[in-house]
C-alpha cells in the first residue's frame, strides 16, 4: 500500500497540536505532505498546484474550534475542499432528449468504453425501464464489435449490428435511423479507443459527434492513469463538448487522482465509476468517498452504504454491539457475518473500502479468497454449536472429524482455524481504534460529512 | 540468426534504424502536444542554476511520472554532479541528467532468446486493457519475420471476445490459434503448448484475462495457470511478461511488484508509447523493482513493436 496522507499528516500534526492556531509557518510542513500525498495518488502537478494554494487560504483563514486540534482543523479543510472540487452528487444521465437520447463513448485505448456501454446500458434498462439500442463504431480493433454484441447479448438489450467494412460514421448513422424507426429511448454508440494527439481519429470523433447530436458525450478514463489524464482530457475535451466523465476500474488500489484531475480540466461532473469487470460493476459517483479514496482514508461511507444495503439489519446491530462491547467475536457470528458478505458483493469488495490503516494488518494471503467462502461455511457447518463458540476446544480428533464432514482436508481446517483468528484481531481493532469510534472522529474533523 | 532481439545493451548506443523511426515518429507525433506542456523539461536547460531551477526540473520529472521520491532522489544526485563538475549552466546539465537516466534505465535492457527452449514458451500477464492481447499479436509477427514458427494461447476465456480478438490477430498474422469451447485459461495454455510440441513449433505466446491485483482470487488462478504450463513442460514458462500501459501513474510499482510476487516475473512490455504518456514510471521502476524490459508498444499495428533502448527511452522522457 501506498503511504496514505493521514499516515503522512500524523507526524506533521502532532508538531501542530498545542499550537493555537494555523499560520503560515506551522503548516509549511503540512501543506508539503499534503502535496506529496496527492501526487503520488496520480493528481496531476498542475492541479496539486492550484489545490494546495487554495488550502493554504482556507486553513490560514480558519479560526480553529476549541474542540478541534489544528491538525484535525486541517485534515478537514483539506478534506472539504477536496469534495468540493470533485463536484455534486452524480444525478446519473440526462436523457431530457428527443427519444432517441444518444451517448456517446470516448477515450484513450483500453480505457472501458464498451465495458462501461455494456454497463450503462444494463443500468439504464433495470434502473430507469428504458428501451436501449447498442452499436459499435470501433472498426479497427479486432473483435471490438464482437465483443459489444456478447455484452448485448447476455444484458438482453438490443444490438445493431456493424462490420468492420463500413465507415464509422456511416454506421452511426444508421443506428440513428434504426433508433428512431423503432422507438429506442436510449441509444449507446460506442467508439475505438484513440490517442488524443491522433489527429484523423480526433477529426472522426467530432464527426460521429456531429452526426449524432448526443445529449451525453461520455469520457471514459482508467484510475490508474497517470499526469498525462490532464493532457488527454484537455485535448479531448477541446474537441467534443463533453458532458461527464465515467472513471473505471477503481476496483483495483489506485488512488484514483485522475478522478480529480479530469474532473478540473474538463469542468464536466464525473457521472459513474466502474467497479468491476462484470457488467454489475457500476456505481454512481459519490464526490466525497473518491476525496477519502484519493486522501487515502477508506471508503469508509460507501463500506456502511453497503452493509446496510444487503445486510440484513438486525444481524448487522447484533454484530456492532457485540464489536462495541469488545465481546468475543466466535465462529457462529463469523458465519453470519460471512453470509452477510456474500450479499454485499464478496469479502475481498468490502476490503477495498476499508481504510488502508486497517486492512494492513490483514494478512491477504489466501484470506479473502470468495470462492472460499462456500467452503468455510461448509466448515463451521459440521461444527457443534460448542466448538464454534469456543474454537479454542478444536484440537486434532475435532478437526478429523470436521474435516471429514465438511469433506476438506484436515489443513483447511486449520486455515479456516487462523483466517478466524485474524478476523478476530480485526474485529477487536475496529473495538478499540474502531469503525464506530473512527467514524464519530472523522464527523467532529470533517465538517459536512455523513455519520 | 535473429540479432535484431539479441543485442547486447552496448549496440543500443547506436540506435537501430527501426528505433530511429520510432523516435522521430515520437518526437513529431508529440511536438504539437509537448509544445503546450507547461513543463517541458528541454526547455529547462537554458540560464543559470539555482533552487527554483532544480524545483521545476524536479516538476517536470513528476509530470513524466518519475514520481515523487525518484523524482526527488535523481534532483538530489544531480546537484552532487553539478558540483563536483562545477557545473554553472543549465544547459551542461542536460547530458549529466541524461546519462543518470541511462544508468537508471539501461540494467532493464535485455536480450530476448526464444533459442533457449522449443517450444520457447511465453505467458503474459497484466491489469484489464493494458495492452496483452495487441503485444502477442504483434510479438507473433516479429518472431515471424525472423522465422519463428508460432503458436497462440487464447488463454482469456472471461472477457467477451477475447478469444476472438487473439483468433483475428492469428489471422493478420497466419499464426495458428488454440481455443476452447469451455475450459480455463490453465487447460487452454496446457493443450497450446502439447499441440506446440507435438507440431515441432518454435515459440507459443499464451494470452490471459486481465486482472487487477487486489482480485484476489484471479491472482491465485494465474499462479495456477504457470503451475500447470510446468506441469506441460518443466522448463516453462519461459518468459513470464507483464504487459504495463505506459499512460499508468503509481499504481505501476504497485503492479510490477503483486505480478513478481505472483508469478515471478521475467520481464516488462511497455505499451502505448506512441501517445503523449511518457512512462516515466519506469524510473521509478527501475530504482525500486526492476525488471528487464523486453519491448515497447508504439502503436495498435502489427510492426508496432520495438526492443527497449535506454538511451532511447531517455531521449524520449527529456527531449
Ligand atoms: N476491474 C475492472 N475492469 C474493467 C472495468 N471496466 C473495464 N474493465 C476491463 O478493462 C478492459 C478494457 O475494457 P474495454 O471495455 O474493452 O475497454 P475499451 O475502452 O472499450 O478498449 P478499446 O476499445 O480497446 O479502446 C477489459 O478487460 C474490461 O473487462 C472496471 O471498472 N473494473
Ligand atoms: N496506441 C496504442 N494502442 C495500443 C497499444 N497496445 C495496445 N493498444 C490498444 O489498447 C487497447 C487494449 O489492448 P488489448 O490488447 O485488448 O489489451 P489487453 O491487455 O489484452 O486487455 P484485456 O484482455 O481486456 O485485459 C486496444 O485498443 C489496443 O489496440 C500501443 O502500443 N499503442
Ligand atoms: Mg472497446
Ligand atoms: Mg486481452
Amino acid at each position: 500500500m501506498l503511504d496514505q496522507l493521514t499516515e503522512r499528516l500524523s507526524g506533521v500534526i502532532k508538531t501542530l497540536r498545542g499550537q493555537a492556531r494555523l499560520t503560515e509557518s506551522n503548516i509549511q510542513d503540512a501543506l508539503r505532505e499534503v502535496r506529496i500525498a496527492l501526487l503520488e495518488a496520480d493528481v496531476a502537478l498542475p492541479v496539486v498546484k492550484r489545490f494546495v494554494e487554495e488550502v493554504k487560504t482556507k486553513a490560514l483563514g480558519q479560526s480553529v474550534i476549541t474542540s478541534l486540534t489544528p491538525g484535525q482543523a486541517f485534515i478537514g479543510v483539506v478534506h472539504e475542499e477536496l469534495t468540493k472540487l470533485m463536484g455534486e452528487k452524480s444525478e446519473g444521465l440526462s436523457l431530457l432528449a428527443q427519444p432517441p437520447a444518444v451517448v456517446l463513448m470516448a477515450g484513450l485505448q483500453g480505457s472501458g468504453k464498451t465495458t462501461s456501454s455494456g454497463k450503462l446500458a444494463k443500468w439504464l434498462k433495470e434502473q430507469e425501464k428504458k428501451k436501449v439500442l447498442l452499436v459499435s463504431c470501433d472498426v479497427y480493433r479486432p473483435a471490438a464489435i464482437e465483443q459489444l454484441k456478447i455484452l448485448a447479448g447476455s444484458l438482453q438489450v438490443d444490438f445493431l449490428d456493424s462490420s468492420a467494412n463500413e465507415s464509422p460514421v456511416a454506421i452511426a448513422e444508421k443506428a440513428l435511423d434504426y433508433a428512431r424507426r423503432h422507438f429506442f429511448d436510449v441509444l449507446i454508440v460506442d467508439t475505438a479507443g484513440r490517442l488524443a494527439i491522433d489527429e484523423a481519429m480526433m477529426t472522426e470523433i467530432k464527426a460521429l459527434h456531429q452526426a449524432l447530436n448526443p445529449i451525453e458525450t461520455l469520457f471514459v478514463v482508467d484510475a490508474m492513469q497517470g499526469q498525462d489524464a490532464v493532457n488527454t482530457a484537455k485535448a479531448f475535451g477541446d474537441t467534443l463538448p463533453l458532458t461527464g466523465v465515467i472513471v473505471t476500474k477503481l476496483d483495483g488500489d489506485a488512488r484514483g487522482g485522475v478522478a480529480l484531475s479530469v474532473k478540473e480540466v474538463t469542468q464536466k461532473p464525473i457521472k459513474f465509476v466502474g467497479t468491476g469487470e462484470k457488467l454489475t460493476g457500476l456505481e454512481v459517483f459519490h464526490p466525497d468517498r473518491i476525496a477519502s479514496r484519493i486522501l487515502g482514508m477508506g471508503d469508509v461511507l460507501s463500506l456502511i452504504e453497503d452493509a446496510q444495503r444487503h445486510v440484513d439489519q438486525a444481524e448487522a446491530e447484533k454484530l456492532a454491539n457485540k464489536i462495541k462491547k469488545g465481546l468475543d467475536f466466535d465462529l457462529e457470528d463469523f458465519k453470519s457475518q460471512l453470509i452477510q458478505m456474500k450479499k454485499a458483493g464478496g469479502l475481498s469488495a468490502m476490503m477495498d473500502k476499508l481504510p488502508a490503516q486497517l486492512t494492513k494488518n490483514i494478512p491477504q494471503q489466501g484470506g479473502v479468497d470468495d470462492k472460499a467462502m462456500n467452503r468455510v461455511e461448509g466448515i463451521i457447518n459440521s461444527m457443534t454449536q460448542q466448538e464454534r463458540r469456543f474454537p479454542g476446544i478444536i484440537k486434532a480428533s475435532r478437526k478429523k472429524r470436521i474435516a471429514a464432514g465438511a469433506g476438506v482436508s484436515v489443513q483447511e481446517v486449520n486455515r479456516l482455524l487462523n483466517q478466524f483468528e485474524q478476523m478476530q484481531k480485526m474485529m477487536k481493532m475496529m473495538s478499540r481504534s474502531g469503525l464506530t469510534k473512527m467514524m464519530r472522529g472523522m464527523k467532529g474533523m470533517i465538517p459536512g460529512l455523513r455519520g | 540468426m535473429f540479432s535484431f532481439f539479441k543485442k547486447s545493451p552496448k549496440e543500443n548506443t547506436s540506435p537501430a534504424p527501426t528505433q530511429e523511426g520510432w523516435l522521430t515518429r515520437l518526437k513529431s507525433g508529440l511536438k504539437k502536444t509537448r509544445d503546450n506542456l507547461q513543463n517541458k523539461v528541454s526547455g529547462l536547460f537554458t540560464g543559470r542554476l539555482n533552487d527554483e531551477w532544480f524545483n521545476e526540473l524536479e516538476e517536470a520529472l513528476i509530470l513524466a511520472d518519475v514520481g515523487v521520491k525518484t523524482a526527488q532522489l535523481l534532483i538530489k544526485n544531480l546537484k552532487i554532479k553539478a558540483k563536483e563538475e562545477r557545473v554553472e549552466e543549465a544547459a551542461e546539465l542536460k547530458p549529466l541528467l541524461r546519462s543518470m537516466l541511462i544508468d537508471l534505465l539501461s540494467p532493464l535492457e535485455r536480450s530476448f532468446d526464444p533459442d533457449r527452449a522449443k517450444p520457447f514458451v511465453l505467458v503474459f500477464a497484466g491489469v484489464n486493457g493494458a495492452g496483452k492481447t495487441t503485444s502477442i499479436g504483434k510479438l507473433a509477427q516479429h518472431l515471424k519475420n525472423h522465422h519463428y514458427s508460432v503458436l497462440l494461447a487464447a488463454g482469456d476465456t472471461f472477457r467477451a471476445a477475447a478469444v476472438a480478438q487473439l483468433v483475428a490477430w492469428g489471422e493478420r498474422n497466419q499464426v495458428d490459434v488454440i481455443t476452447q469451447e469451455k475450459g480455463d485459461s490453465a487447460a487452454v495454455i496446457f493443450d497450446a503448448i502439447q499441440a506446440a510440441k507435438a507440431r515441432q513449433i518454435d515459440v507459443v505466446l499464451a494470452d490471459t484475462a486481465g486482472r487487477l491485483p487486489t482480485q484476489l482470487h484471479l491472482m491465485e488462478e494465474i499462479k495456477k495457470v504457470k503451475r500447470v504450463i510446468a506441469k506441460a513442460d518443466p522448463s516453462a514458462p519461459h518468459e513470464v511478461i507483464l504487459v504495463l500501459d505506459a499512460n499508468t501513474g503509481q499504481n505501476a510499482i504497485t503492479q510490477v511488484k503483486a505480478f513478481d510476487e505472483a508469478l515471478q516475473l521475467t520481464g516488462l512490455i511497455i505499451t502505448k508509447l506512441d501517445g503523449t504518456a511518457r512512462g516515466g514510471v519506469v524510473a521509478a521502476i527501475a530504482g525500486e523493482c526492476p525488471k528487464p524490459i523486453l519491448f515497447i508498444g508504439v502503436g495498435e499495428q502489427l510492426d508496432d513493436m520495438q526492443p527497449f533502448s535506454a538511451n532511447s527511452f531517455v531521449d524520449a522522457l527529456i527531449e
